[in-house]
């Protein structure tokens, strides 16, 4: 069993994160850039199915230089090898543009399974896996909070709102996991060094043979116009509860007509 | 008026059209005039219909087949592909869910057009406003390539009704292989429950970890009950084990953005208010006078709530 995870690396959540006033792009130079956290479920997952049924984890990524530590971070926990697509041209591509050039890595890999995360930190959006399934002809098998291979068949269960999906689909096919699925594991000291070791092969549009004229902010087929701060919040009323914090409470609520 | 396609998003089984579908045909407006689009099994669209048509759909095309329930999201996405391949619609617009987004995505390279998630607002040339790093900036932005495309975000337009025609126009359903890979076999609800939908409620009451434990997640429930709000967690109390997964408000769970928001016993971590801090109104009640949590809120209570919020769900009643 070949798998390809998606790994992508975003500017740390906690911190403060912003957009390059330059271009209206995703301030990534001089963030505080970690692995998107939801793609380390989908690293242990695609660990777990090799542990389970053997074959290889390839980490896949595109992003500028400094994605090698999120790379090495997955070869860390125990991915085998990885493919780093890095090109200038790139910069600023929308989620089309992006879903082009994994498209065309992935293409250049063996794989029964592919495996990301189900939303990113940074753009919210949720739609790499359908973008591949669609350019790739491959099922989109999305939102997992559990994965089983049974034969050549993957059954995952699609959280929903209160419940999940239970669905099928035969091999090869593209799953994203949520953080309910499984617990990462921590990279062990052994798995630091013997990440050092292990291949990563980097490869630009050209290598991809993708057209550097159909991604990049320039081919994006959608742009930010403007973007401003959220308005700082007015000062808010705050009361101690000395028996009358209830009604307190309740009083504002029919001050603002909700109750 | 160009026309504007929206997809209907339903409630299971006979449930009606979502808020979230009334909310899209509303926003649509300022487009062009909305034409609803019902794909799902047979004998769905015509107990919607009606409703679709009070809210401003004039055309109501209905692709009804038993095969779009039993695949995952392409059917949808190759059947409104072919629509607007048909009637060069001015924009398509879709409820945000998990789904709605798939949907768009897929869609969007069928037609080679761009596509917006999460709107919050569409103007009149087609401009839309998002926002970003969970809702710390507000971003205006567009499509600049094919038919926009974009999905609405819950709860961010008040629907409004604007009686159209609704004419019911059948639209064939012939589904390629590609679109019948991954099958739905079956749809499990694990928890049933009264409260209203989560992303979609206008009031939510969440806990945190200074709720303490599971069993005394209740006085969250009564509290929310007495408002006919939902029910939402931190993710400390999800990872503590007191509520279940799928009511986590924050950056990994669910975003929220209703009239009101009361956050009890929650510090108020970045994780949290990327979920929540564009709630129209917040109210907190945390024993540490100090959390986070009151920067944000635009009233709070500083006390122990498991004091404050049984009294406050007792006046609430009371009132009734």
């Amino acid at each position: 069993m070949n798998i390809v995870v998606l790994v992508k690396q975003v500017p740390d959540s906690g911190s403060e994160r912003k957009l390059d006033s330059s271009d209206n792009t995703v301030a990534r130079a001089g963030a505080d850039n970690v692995v998107n956290e939801i793609d380390e479920y989908a690293i242990e997952e695609a660990l777990a199915v090799k542990e389970a049924q053997g074959g290889e984890v390839t980490v896949l990524s595109v992003g500028p230089d400094s994605a090698t530590d999120a790379i090495r971070k997955a070869l860390s926990m125990g991915a085998d090898k990885a493919v780093h697509v890095s090109d200038p041209a790139i910069h600023g591509s929308d989620a089309i543009a992006t879903s082009v050039v994994l498209a065309a890595a992935l293409g250049q890999l063996e794989y029964d399974l592919i495996i990301c995360g189900a939303e990113a930190t940074d753009s919210q959006m949720s739609v790499m896996p359908a973008l591949l399934a669609e350019r790739l002809g491959l099922p989109q098998v999305s939102g997992a909070r559990k994965l089983t291979i049974d034969g050549s068949t993957v059954k995952v269960e699609r959280q929903t709102d209160g419940g999940y999906w239970a669905l099928e689909a035969p091999l090869p096919a593209i799953v994203s996991t949520w953080d309910t699925i499984n617990e990462p594991r921590y990279p062990s000291f052994k798995g630091i060094m013997a990440a050092k070791k292990k291949p990563v092969e980097t490869k630009t549009l050209a290598d991809l043979g993708v057209d550097p004229s159909t991604v990049g902010l320039g081919a994006a087929a959608s742009e930010v116009l403007d973007f401003a701060g959220r308005p700082p919040k007015g000062e808010g009323v705050k009361v101690p509860d000395e028996g009358d914090g209830a009604q307190k409470f309740v009083d504002y609520l029919a001050g603002q007509k909700i109750v | 008026m160009a026309e504007v396609l929206v997809l209907a998003e339903l409630n299971p089984a006979g449930g009606g059209v979502r808020k979230t579908t009334l909310e899209a045909l509303t926003a649509a407006r300022a487009v062009g005039e909305p034409s609803a689009v019902v794909i799902a099994a047979p004998g769905t669209a015509a107990g919607v219909r009606e409703q679709l048509a009070e809210y401003g759909a004039a055309t109501v095309y209905v692709a009804e087949s038993p095969e779009i329930d039993e695949f995952l999201v392409a059917p949808k996405a190759e059947v409104l592909a072919q629509l607007v391949g048909e009637k060069s619609p001015a924009a398509v617009v879709i409820p945000s869910s998990p789904e709605g987004k798939e949907i768009a995505a897929r869609l969007a390279v069928k037609i080679g057009s761009g596509f917006l998630t999460d709107v919050t607002e569409i103007t009149a040339d087609g401009t839309a406003t998002q926002l970003a790093f969970a809702g710390q900036v507000i971003v205006h932005s567009r499509v600049k390539t094919g038919t926009p495309v974009y999905t609405l975000r819950g709860n961010s337009v008040a629907p409004e009704p604007a009686p159209a025609a609704g004419t019911e126009q059948q639209v064939p359903v012939s589904l390629s292989d590609a679109a019948k890979q991954t099958r739905v076999v079956d749809r499990v609800v694990e928890q049933k429950s009264s409260r209203p939908e989560l992303t979609e409620a206008s009031i939510v009451v969440s806990g945190g970890r200074g709720v303490a434990s599971a069993e005394n997640f209740s006085i969250i429930e009564a509290l929310a009950d007495s408002l006919g709000a939902a029910v939402g967690a931190s993710r400390a109390a999800v990872d503590s084990g007191f509520y279940p997964h799928s009511f986590q408000v924050g950056q990994t769970g669910k975003t929220v953005s209703p009239q009101l928001y009361v956050a009890v016993g929650i510090s108020g971590a970045i994780q949290h208010r990327a979920g929540m801090q564009t709630s129209k109104t917040i109210v907190a009640i945390n024993k540490d006078a100090e959390a986070p949590i009151f920067e944000l809120a635009d009233f709070g209570v500083i006390g122990d709530l498991n004091v404050v919020v049984p009294q406050a769900t007792e006046l609430i009643t009371a009132r009734k």
